[in-house]
């Protein structure tokens, strides 16, 4: 241990200290989050949210694309025929069950690229955390809701 | 009216000191995380309260509401012993810090310590001592592995800082002549003790960190190795009297280098406990400062680094300071 270490290492500690003490003047990055939103970015992929026409018909077709390229097995769609009576979307066909079961669902987005009518996209919502497994397997009425995320989204 | 002088006032006196120490513990934990937090960009609690000012209180019911676990295979007297063995010589050893200006009060003269005693500054060092028993005792009681390693390094602690941490002191005592702190206090009036001894301050600070088992020296605890070393076995209030016992060692050792070093409560303008405690608080900001730098050493370069660097280096301060203070006075 000779003094030209020790005087080193002593100057070291002071540097190090420096540091530490700019970081002490820095401002916090904590988002204190049920009092303030979170920033999150426009391409963020959260829960799905089915589109509808400027009409208020579903986008919606029922091919079940998104189902098939869902690479967690998540999706499940059942189609059927539009009568006159009754009309969900302009074309023959439209989902008659649609669900989402966001125990498996990873958040890839491979449904919104395969979707052909435009009608699956991936909104904002990211607080998903229910009591039950029950409520985390998503219908048609709660996909078809617009989210209202916490959160301020940014500019691309 | 003798008693007043003699028993009322001592007594009131070491009550406010006991509570003081108490608040200021409580206090000190959440200064401590929340100084903590800003180091690492977070703001640490603020929940509790404005600014997260009832966060010990919540702290302090938690620990006292929950259950009293005593494990089957510990030695069940020194067990429950240690707790208060580690923390009463902490409070104890403030007693001859001087923490003010003395005060008048009905013709009364109250100096602002508890005892000033003629060898004040053997007391804090003998009395701190004696806390490491109950963290060795502690960790040797709960018989468990990793209690008994963390105990080991105490001791393996203990018989290294305090040599030098003696020996700085000493050199202090020669400059100023006396043991008594009061007298240590007044002689700072016009010059902070740190400008004549630079490095006994560092030595005495250093080793106060290895005294207070604090990073970068916290090796009773060495949480990552020893699970949580000499307390692992301990919990609820138990454990929180060990704490309080870290902490209070802490402030006992910031006032200890403020009143030694920094000229206590000297100071212009403002009133003199005032000053005491600016020059505590800073102490205390640069204990939770270094935890917040530098990772924690191994405990045999600990032993090294005292024994080989730090002994030696108060010798020669020791030395030096003496022969200066031989030349001055002729």
């Amino acid at each position: 241990m000779s003094i030209g270490n020790v005087v080193k290492g002593f100057y070291q500690i002071l540097k190090a200290m420096a540091v530490t003490l700019k970081y002490f003047f820095t401002k916090p990055l904590t988002v204190q989050y049920p009092k303030e939103k979170i920033r999150l970015y426009p391409r963020f992929r959260g829960r799905h949210e089915l589109q509808r026409r400027p009409d208020g018909l579903e986008l919606c077709v029922g091919c079940g694309l998104c189902a098939a390229i869902c690479p967690a097995r998540a999706i499940y769609v059942e189609a059927a025929e539009n009568t006159d009576d009754t009309r969900f979307s302009a074309t023959e066909r439209y989902a008659r069950l649609y669900e989402i079961n966001y125990t498996r669902c990873i958040f890839c987005g491979f449904c919104e690229e395969a979707c052909p009518t435009g009608a699956l996209k991936l909104g904002h919502e990211f607080a998903l955390a229910r009591a039950s497994r029950g409520d985390l397997v998503m219908g048609k009425e709660t996909l078809l809701q617009p989210a209202t995320p916490h959160a301020i989204i940014l500019e691309d | 009216m003798d008693w007043i002088d003699t028993l009322l006032i001592p007594a009131i006196k070491a009550i406010v000191v006991t509570l003081g120490l108490l608040v200021g513990f409580a206090y000190m934990t959440l200064a401590e995380r929340k100084i903590c937090a800003r180091f690492q960009l977070r703001y640490g609690p603020n929940q509790a309260g404005p600014f997260g000012i009832f966060q010990p209180i919540a702290d302090a019911l938690k620990a006292i509401f929950k259950e009293e676990v005593i494990p089957e295979h510990v030695d069940k007297w020194l067990y429950v012993l240690c707790p208060v063995l580690a923390m009463v010589p902490a409070i104890l050893a403030f007693a001859v810090i001087p923490v003010g200006r003395p005060i008048v009060i009905a013709g009364h003269t109250i100096t602002l310590q508890v005892a000033d005693i003629n060898v004040g500054l053997l007391y804090p060092m003998a009395v701190a001592g004696l806390g490491a028993y109950g963290i060795v005792l502690g960790g040797w009681s709960s018989n468990n592995n990793y209690s008994l390693l963390g105990a080991l390094r105490t001791t393996a602690q203990i018989i290294s800082y305090e040599l030098p941490m003696a020996l700085s002191l000493v050199s202090l005592v020669i400059v100023t002549g006396t043991l008594r702190m009061s007298g240590i206090v007044e002689y700072q009036a016009a010059l902070p003790l740190i400008v004549l001894q630079p490095i006994g301050f560092l030595i005495y600070f250093i080793c106060g960190l290895a005294e207070t088992n604090r990073s970068p020296f916290d090796f009773p605890e060495t949480e990552n190795e020893l699970i949580s070393g000499y307390n692992t076995e301990y919990g609820g209030i138990k454990f929180a009297l060990f704490f309080m016992a870290e902490y209070i060692n802490m402030i006992v050792v910031s006032a200890l280098v403020a009143t030694l070093f920094l000229g206590g409560w000297q100071g212009p303008i403002l009133p003199g406990w005032l000053w005491f405690f600016i020059k505590t608080a800073v102490m205390l900001f640069v204990f939770v400062w270094v935890r917040a730098s530098l990772p924690r050493a191994r405990y045999d370069k600990l032993m090294h680094f005292c024994w080989k660097f730090l002994t030696p280096l108060a010798v020669v301060n020791l030395l030096v300071t003496a022969a200066v203070v031989l030349i001055l006075r002729g």
